[in-house]
């Protein structure tokens, strides 16, 4: 008991001596980055909806052409300095998460088509497959369960 | 002669013969990048893979070393050698070639401290004529084992280290030179309970406070008899905690204390953050800048105190905390 009450007054000044980057700073940096990056996919969908595709194909374009944009980024190594500037503004697009899955192909690529693609290019990206599919689950297991009550 | 409880006085002092440095592209533009041996400008170093290329660093300076004292492969005795792969990969498969008889070590980034202790032991009970003590480090190869792919896009915290790519390799031997290494103090591990591996330094400095600590005890020294004590890799803010810890203990090291990791790059123009860290950081400080300045004679009596994180993904994960070693090496000119 009296280790762990050490470790955490350890844990405590350790906190309280390590520099942080900027919250503020940070937040506006991300807004930043990840408004151009929203701005980019809104103009893809405009121009999409101009040329005559309806509007979820329009999206499935945006999408598809922010994803390509991200991976050749990546495959430059640009986007790992856009995400450095823009923090989170950069990692919570679809851009970040088409960087998850390039990042580790480009790593590992020499580990093998199988071994090394084929069983770590979803190492950072597997969590939130995982566990966006079980959550969207979940939510239609409550909205399975409330249409069957007649609430919805 | 064991001297106190953790430390070792040679009778006959082994002598530090030669030693090289091979280098990455960062570290060549870094402070200290004129006094390497080798930069080398392509961080593949001509292979494939960042593993490839740390073993033929690896080599590069072993045969580097060698050349410099005049010695063949064949006329070194023993090979201390060690990096921060799984397994040890880099090291053996970096003197694969040599045909040395060798010992595999891990000691996280303190190995260069554990290699020349084993090393300067082996040549002060007699066991043979000349050691090669061997580490190294690679950026690329790290990051992949221990965080992310190099192009995954994240943002690094302030108190994150940057490896440092090089790898530094050591004659010891009986022959004369003007270095040797009078001393050693074993570390032991020292584990605070932290478990933030992107922090390093501050796990990393209750061990390098015990072991220097204990070479002042066991040798009956104060901080003033050493012209430096000088740590491997506790940055900026490990180096902030070990003089807070020092403190504690009633030592003041703050006038002769330095540190391998904020020696080695520029903080402010190289975005390194809290430091250089990796075998390869003290090693290859030790050789280019450390070194020399005892051979001239500007040092006369050094305390070298790599420190590691003895932490693994696998430990990590398991929320395991990162305990800490540090070895101390006394270096004096003769």
């Amino acid at each position: 008991m009296d280790k762990k009450k050490q470790q955490q007054a350890y844990e405590n000044y350790v906190k309280q001596k390590t520099p942080v980057h900027n919250l503020p700073l940070n937040m506006v940096k991300a807004f930043v980055t990840g408004g151009i990056i929203c701005v980019v996919g809104e103009f893809v969908l405009k121009w999409c909806e101009k040329a005559g595709l309806d509007k979820d194909i329009s999206g499935g374009w945006a999408s598809l052409i922010l994803i390509l944009l991200s991976v050749v980024l990546t495959g430059f190594n640009i986007y790992p300095q856009i995400a450095k500037w823009g923090g989170a503004g950069a990692l919570v697009p679809i851009t970040g998460f088409a960087n998850s899955v390039a990042a580790p192909a480009i790593e590992y690529q020499k580990e093998g088509q199988v071994m090394g693609i084929g069983c770590k290019i979803f190492t950072i990206a597997g969590p939130v497959i995982l566990y966006g599919v079980f959550t969207s689950w979940l939510l239609g297991l409550g909205y399975w369960i409330l249409k069957a009550a007649n609430i919805l | 002669m064991i001297k106190g409880k953790q430390s070792i006085a040679f009778e006959e002092s082994p002598y530090i013969l030669s030693s090289a440095s091979v280098v990455g592209k960062k570290e060549g533009e870094g402070p200290l990048g004129k006094m390497f041996d080798m930069v080398e400008e392509e961080n593949l170093f001509g292979e494939d893979t960042w593993e490839a290329a740390e073993s033929a660093m690896q080599k590069q300076a072993c045969l580097l070393a060698l050349g410099k004292a005049h010695l063949k492969p064949e006329d070194i005795q023993f090979l201390y050698g060690g990096d921060l792969l799984r397994q040890g990969v880099a090291t053996s498969m970096g003197v694969e070639e040599l045909n040395i008889p060798m010992f595999g070590l891990f000691g996280a980034c303190s190995t260069s401290g554990e290699a020349l202790a084993l090393a300067s032991m082996g040549v002060a009970a007699g066991y043979g004529e000349s050691m090669l003590a061997v580490t190294s480090s690679h950026f690329g190869s790290a990051e992949k084992e221990f965080r992310f792919p190099l192009s995954y896009a994240s943002q690094r915290p302030l108190s994150a280290h940057w490896t440092v790519t090089g790898s530094g390799a050591f004659v010891v031997g009986k022959k004369r030179s003007h270095v040797r290494v009078t001393g050693v103090t074993v570390g032991k591990i020292v584990d605070y309970g932290l478990k933030d591996s992107q922090n390093m330094g501050a796990c990393m400095a209750p061990a390098a406070c015990d072991t220097i600590t204990r070479n002042l005890e066991d040798f009956g020294r104060t901080p003033d008899d050493y012209n430096r004590i000088i740590t491997g890799d506790l940055g900026y803010v490990g180096q902030s905690i070990l003089f807070d810890l020092m403190r504690g203990k009633r030592i003041d090291i703050k006038k002769n204390h330095m540190d391998c990791g904020m020696t080695i790059f520029d903080q402010n123009t190289q975005d390194t953050h809290a430091g250089g860290s990796g075998c390869g950081c003290a090693a290859t400080t030790l050789s280019a800048y450390i070194l020399p300045k005892i051979e001239r004679g500007e040092w006369k009596r050094v305390l070298f105190v790599p420190t590691g994180a003895l932490m693994s993904t696998v430990s990590y994960n398991e929320g395991e905390s990162v305990p800490g070693i540090a070895h101390g090496i006394v270096l004096e000119h003769c």
